[in-house]
This record gives C-alpha cells, structure tokens and sequence, in this order.
C-alpha cells in the first residue's frame, strides 16, 4: 500500500480538518449532530490549506513517515522503558497504536478527547490540538538494540533472540563527540506534521500514555525539512543554505525504495519485514565559522553551487554529477573530497538512503553561539552497506567536517505498519 | 585538527557579490542599474551586454551556455595583464567576477575549452570619479608580502624540528615533568603555521589527531596521544618504555618529514588571507572550546600560537588592506589589539607561560569567544580584498 496521498485520488477524500471530526466524535457524547467530513476540493485550493488538511492513515503494510512526503515539521522522542514486563510494554504498544491512529487523522486522544468526560478528572487529550488539523501527520515506531537486550545484557522482554542482525552498534566515526543524553533509547517515535503544534501534541501524549511504563529519554524539535522525499517537492535548504538531499531516494522510485528501504523477506528477522532501519544523528553545524568562510570554499566543499544547486561539472539541479571532468589544474571540477562526491552512490556500490532529516536551532549555547543543525534521519534496509560505509568515508575526507559536530546518535528498527487491529510491533512478540 | 581547505588556492578571481559587499560598502557596483554586465559564453561567441562601464566596482555575471568549462578574464589594455578572472565555470553554471577597474581600456575575454587566447572584445571604463586604487604596484606589494611570510613559515617549520627533538627526549628517557613543561610551547611554532602543516593530509593525522577523531580501529599517533600519557586521566595505562620510544620517534621523522616539503612550498596571496582566517576558525572551533588539549589544557598556548600566525599573516598584507580598504585595516589592528590583550589576562609569568584552560571561569571563556568573533568576522574580509 502506498501512503503517499495524491492530490486528485484517494487521499483527497480522507482530509478531514481536525474541528470537523471534533464534532464527528463528539456527536455521541453530546448528542448533537455536529458530525462533517470536509472532503477535498471544498478546502482551500491554495497549498498551505493543503497542506493542513493532510490526513494519512496510521494503519498499512509500511509505516507513514517514512516514504510519505517529508512535512515541515519534526518531533523525534526517544523512551526509556521502566518495566521488565512483556506483557505492559505490549499493553503500552497497544494503547500508543489507538492513540497514533486517532490523532493521525485528527481526532483526539481517549474516549472523551480533551473537553468531555468526568468533570473531576484530567481530560484525556491534552487540548493544545483542538481547531487543529491533522496537517499530515505521521507516527513512526521504531526499537532501539537496547529493547532486545538492555545495556547490562538482560532481555527484558523475551525478545533478545529476535534483535535484527542489521541493527548493529555503530562504530565510533572520527570525530564523533556523542553525549549520551542524546543518544540511543529503547524505542523511538517520529512525529511529523505540517504543523508544529500537532507534532507536539502526539509526541507530549505519546509520553503521557507511557508514564510509569517509559520515560523520555531525550527528544528533538526539527524545522523546515531538509530533504525532499517526492518529485513533487521542491529540495529545501540546510542551515548551511545550500540544498539538500538533490539526490535523495523518491517515493516514486519504486524498485529503488524496495531495493534500498524496505527489509525484504529472507534479508533478517522474519517481523522486520516490510519495516527499514533508522538512524538518527543530531549534527550540530559551526554556523558562525561557516558564515566566515568564502563563497569558493562553500562552493568546493559541497560541490555544488549555492544558488541553483547545479552540480560543479555544470547542469541543473538535477544533472548528474560529472566527476571526471576536469579544469584548467587539471583537476576535477568537483573536487574529490567533496560532500557530492563522498557521499554519492557511485562511490558506496550504489548504496542509497531515504533521507529525512530536519533543521534545527535549539537557542544557542553558553559561547552564544546558535545551537543550530541538521538532525538527520535515513531508513535504509541495511545500515551495514548503507550509512556506515557512506558515514566512514565522510567523517575522514568530508571538507564539512570542520564545521560539523555529530554530538547525538542512534539506530532503530522500524517495524513494518501495523495491519487492522493489530498493534505496533505485533510481530515482533508473535 | 582541522582538514585541509579544498578550494584551490592559485586562482585570484572570487565569486559572490554578496560576500564582498562587506568590504566594499563605499564602492557600490557601477553599472547605472545597479546591475551586473551579463557574459554568455557560449561555443563561439563571448556576449558581453555592455562594452563600456563607469569606474568602480564592476559584476560581471558570467554565464556558460557552452558544452565545455570555460573562463572568463578581464585583461589591461596591453591584453595580458589579468584584472580579475573566474575559472572552471561547468557547462550551464553562472558565476560572478567582481572586479575594481579605474578608468581606461580593457579587453574581456571568453575561454571556452580553456585553451587559446579566447574570444576577446574591447571593454572602456570611464571616469566616474570614484576612487579606485591603482592596482600596479599592489601586485608588486603582495610578491613582497608572499615572500615575507613564506619565509616565516619556513622559519616556523625549522624551530618545530628543534622544540620536537628535545621534547620527545625528554619523554622517552622518561623526564616527564620536563617533558609536560616542555609540551606546549614545543607545539606553538606548528600552532603559528597549522594551516600550512594541515594542507599534507598525510602527515596532519599522524601528528596531530585528536582521540575524538579515531576512526575505528585506526593507531593513534602524535602529539595527542603523547599528551594523554603525560598527562593520563583515571585508569588509563600509560604506555612502556618501548611503545614511549616508537611514538616519538614517529613524531621525530614525520616532523622533520614536514620540515622538508615545507622548504618547498610557495604561496599566493589568497593563501595568506585565507591562512590567517582559518587560524582564527582553529581558535573559535578547538581552542575556546578546550578540545584541543583535552588532557593537558594548554588551550592558551594554541590560541597565542594560532593568533601569532594569523597575525603576521595579515601584517604582510596590512600595506595592501590600507590601501584598499582602510576601515578594514582600522578595524583589524583594533582587534588583533584586544584580543592579545584579552590573552595576556592570562600569562604566567613573563615567559610565553599562561594559566591552564580548565582554570578559567565560564565568563572568562565567554569573553574570549566573544573577542575571537569579534576579530574572525572583519578577517573573513580580508582575502577577498586583498585579490579583488
């Protein structure tokens, strides 16, 4: 099933503002007759009612999340489980499953949502959605090696001999300077919406579901998504301002999604099929040296231009890059330790990544400098031909280096979606 | 460490008007639009969309709408001297040459393919009455100053070749609290030219590698991984005898190995400006952080060194700024002026001793961070006027 709605088919006649079906849920306990899908083209044609009026559904053969056109917005958590139980972390994936469904399609959280119910008691839902579309929102699980076999070695849950081969310990990169705050985690949540408001919503409800089970470990807000996951996208602009992620996986790219994305029957754990493997890294960029540095080194270090995002070798944004054509040093046009060409196929066996990362800017630190980055997220079927090859090779020779700091870090396998009544991760505890 | 700057360093020319505006906040472009002079350069044709402009600044958007790189020049009226040049612009690419040009008669110049004497027309400046400097014995003023710091930095490379010898006896014969006393101003003539030593990507790792910066399974090497024997955190085994003589006599040869390629080395004036500005982003990034000597935290010491190069880096072209861009020159010697004296704060005595990094307070830090930005950004400015 493909999640990535279409603007003139099936999808159009899934947006539902968030008020509307307020009424539609509510028409039981109110008894009134409020209930009003607003379907497609009766909201708004400009594109940021479009945008808004997204609805993609929880359930299906993959997550939402991950193929689905990059949203604008970005609220990653990572839990900490508190409970050696099976049976209560199965209990919580059941409970996040019906309460990722309901806000997925802008409903609230609970029976009586977050303005109904016992006067005397908390209302349900939060509240700070309410009025708010579900502006596309996704909710992406995923386990960190910490669920199968926590830290001291113990499986907690039954699940240790269930732990995808593929979900391997990363390597220290050179020049990594990973805070443990920031890292890791034994399941993670990517919430992304085209509103940042209901991004948090699911995230702060998420967490409040878990209390007593899980515990936050460490979270992250992401702005302006760095990476375009549909043609239908323009590439936006990391906060280096160059564009980002030209040559990214498309959801259109079918074949290359299977090959590259997607775990396939046969590849590992038999559960994890149909799910991919996740990894985060919170990359904290010197932006105020980078400002300092030369049109020409920015240029050389990418190795594409800043305006139109063309490679050096010449074209548009989309040609291919050239790395063999040379200048007048007889060198080539895009320099060998670029980040184009480091980081391109061609130099990994073909190896690509479904890229999803976000800005970010944290205020600043106690140098007053911003605390400014890209918090990037790729799926890929196998980080081990994937990013660690890719990741290696950057860390040693990428001329960005001097102006990154990898200072979080962790990897999740994503589960396949969850099929009707089932939770989460069902397969993993079949 | 930091890694090598990938930009090639021959070429003067410089894209971006927005970078330069900066520098060149009196000279506005002159193009009575405000605009560029647009260049096709195609196959066989070199458009130019004006033959003549007022003096000043001068943008020339170039664009290739050939099928092979090409070039773009500039040239005096004697049709050799080059005024400005853009290289190596890819088929369908766009790039900017910002030029100052005094009033006379010039020729521009298209080189598609990059070969031959390229399709040239006459280009006219004319009076506008701006000032523009005259550009003649500039070029005469950065063979100087090239020269000058080429020199230094041959000078520098010769005394880390001593500083190092003596250092690593101490430390094999197991001397180590002379061998800690020793540590850092033996690095500080490595720290002045750090920009130089970090361009052989081969001997840079091998000296100067940051525990941080180990790729899985790699050997550490070099002056940091000594550091932490000299100065070994809780738990940590320090290392034999045998293993103390192996790592310095690696220090020993790849040292006296830079030595011998930098006696080699020339340099263009964009490698001064540029040298001098990646000095200070080597404070901004590893020394005010304090993880550049983790272990010993001799932070300062770097930093003084780091400052020193930058400093006669741009001292050999400070008659060049005056000239060009006088508010720059003020501005440049005032912070070089503040921040040395925000680092004096901090001397031990009289000799080239400072306190260590760790006894500073999270203010103090603050302050010199606040005073490195404060001198970095002016001196981002500083190759693009000294070229342009």
């Amino acid at each position: 099933m493909n999640e990535a709605p279409d603007d003139e088919g099936s999808a159009a006649s899934q947006r539902i503002s968030r008020r509307a079906l307020f009424g539609f849920a509510g028409a039981a306990a109110l008894g009134t007759a409020a209930a009003g899908f607003v379907v497609g083209d009766a909201v708004g044609s400009d594109a940021s009612s479009s945008a808004a009026d997204l609805v993609y559904p929880f359930r299906g053969e993959h997550q939402a999340g991950i193929t689905t056109p990059a949203q604008d917005r970005l609220h990653f958590v990572a839990f900490d489980l508190r409970t050696n139980s099976r049976n209560e972390v199965i209990a919580l994936l059941q409970r996040w499953t019906a309460a990722a469904e309901r806000m997925c399609t802008g409903r609230e959280v609970g029976a009586y949502g977050a303005v109904n119910g016992p006067y005397d008691a908390p209302p349900d839902d939060t509240g700070e959605a309410l009025d708010l579309p579900a502006a596309g929102l996704t909710i992406t699980f995923g386990f960190g090696r910490s669920f199968f076999t926590s830290k001291e070695g113990v499986d907690r849950f039954g699940v240790g001999d269930r732990m995808p081969a593929s979900l391997v310990e990363l390597p220290h990169f050179p020049g990594d300077t990973l805070e443990p705050g920031r890292s890791d985690g034994d399941i993670c949540v990517q919430a992304c919406s085209n509103d940042p408001q209901v991004a948090v919503h699911a995230v702060r409800n998420l967490a409040r579901l878990a209390f007593g089970v899980a515990e936050v470990r460490w979270s992250q807000l992401g702005f302006g998504r760095t990476s375009s996951t549909s043609t239908a996208q323009q590439t936006p602009r990391n906060l280096f301002g160059f564009k980002d992620g030209t040559a990214n996986l498309k959801v259109e790219q079918a074949e290359l999604v299977d090959e590259h994305v997607w775990v396939q029957s046969g590849d590992d754990q038999e559960w994890l099929t149909g799910g991919s493997i996740l990894v985060a890294r919170r990359i904290r960029m010197l932006i105020e040296t980078w400002d300092r540095t030369s049109l020409r080194e920015q240029e050389n270090i990418v190795g594409r231009t800043k305006g139109v995002g063309a490679p050096l070798s010449g074209g548009d944004e989309f040609t291919e890059p050239d790395f063999t054509l040379t200048g007048n040093d007889d060198q080539p046009l895009i320099p060998e330790l670029s980040h184009v060409k480091l980081a391109h196929p061609s130099s990994h066996d073909g190896a690509r990544m479904l890229r999803r990362g976000y800005n970010f800017v944290d205020g600043s630190d106690n140098l007053g400098r911003l605390d400014a980055g890209l918090f990037f997220l790729a799926y890929q079927r196998d980080p081990r031909t994937h990013f660690i090859p890719v990741q290696t090779a950057l860390a040693r020779d990428d001329g960005l280096n001097e102006y990154l700091r990898h200072v979080g870090s962790g990897i999740y396998a994503v589960p396949p979606g969850a099929g009707p009544g089932e939770h989460i991760g069902e397969g993993l505890f079949a | 460490m930091i890694r090598k700057s990938i930009a090639a360093s021959a070429a003067l020319a410089l894209g971006g008007t927005l970078a330069l505006s900066a520098c060149t906040e009196n000279v506005e472009p002159s193009d009575a639009s405000g605009g560029a002079i647009t260049v096709d350069s195609s196959a066989s044709a070199c458009d130019v969309s004006a033959a003549e402009a007022p003096s000043g600044n001068l943008v020339f958007d170039v664009t290739n709408s050939g099928n092979e790189v090409t070039e773009f020049y500039l040239l005096g009226e004697d049709g050799l001297r080059i005024i400005g040049e853009v290289e190596n612009i890819g088929p369908g690419l766009s790039r900017d040459l910002v030029v100052q040009a005094g009033p006379g008669s010039y020729f521009t110049a298209c080189k598609p393919g990059m070969v031959g004497d390229g399709i040239r027309s006459p280009f006219v400046v004319t009076d506008s009455g701006v000032d523009v400097s005259p550009t003649g014995p500039i070029g005469e003023q950065l063979d100087n100053a090239t020269a000058a710091y080429r020199a230094y930095v041959r000078d520098q490379a010769a005394q880390l070749v001593v500083t190092t010898d003596a250092f690593a006896r101490d430390y094999v014969r197991g001397n180590f609290a002379d061998a800690r006393a020793q540590y850092a101003t033996a690095r500080m003539p490595w720290e002045r030219i750090e920009p130089v030593a970090e361009s052989f990507g081969d001997l840079d790792p091998r000296l100067d590698l940051r525990e941080a910066d180990l790729e899985q399974g790699q050997e550490w090497t070099g002056w940091h991984a000594i550091e932490k024997d000299l100065w070994p955190p809780n738990g940590y085994t320090q290392f034999s005898e045998k293993e103390r003589r192996r790592l310095a006599a690696l220090l020993i040869a790849d040292t006296a190995e830079l030595n011998e390629r930098v006696q080699e080395l020339e340099f263009t004036p964009d490698q001064l400006g540029n040298g001098a500005k990646e000095l200070l982003d080597e404070v901004a990034t590893g020394k005010v952080t304090g993880e550049e000597e983790f272990w010993s935290h001799t932070d300062l010491w770097d930093f003084q060194a780091n400052l020193d190069g930058a400093r006669i880096a741009y001292e050999e072209l400070r008659g060049v700024v005056k000239q060009k861009n006088p508010e720059l020159a003020k501005t440049l010697d005032k912070q070089f002026t503040e921040v040395q004296g925000m680092l004096n704060q901090y001397r031990d005595g009289d000799g080239y001793d400072f306190v260590f990094y760790d006894e500073l307070t999270p203010k103090q830090v603050q302050e010199l961070a606040d005073g490195v930005d404060a001198l970095g950004e002016p001196l981002s400015q500083l190759t693009a006027t000294v070229v342009l």
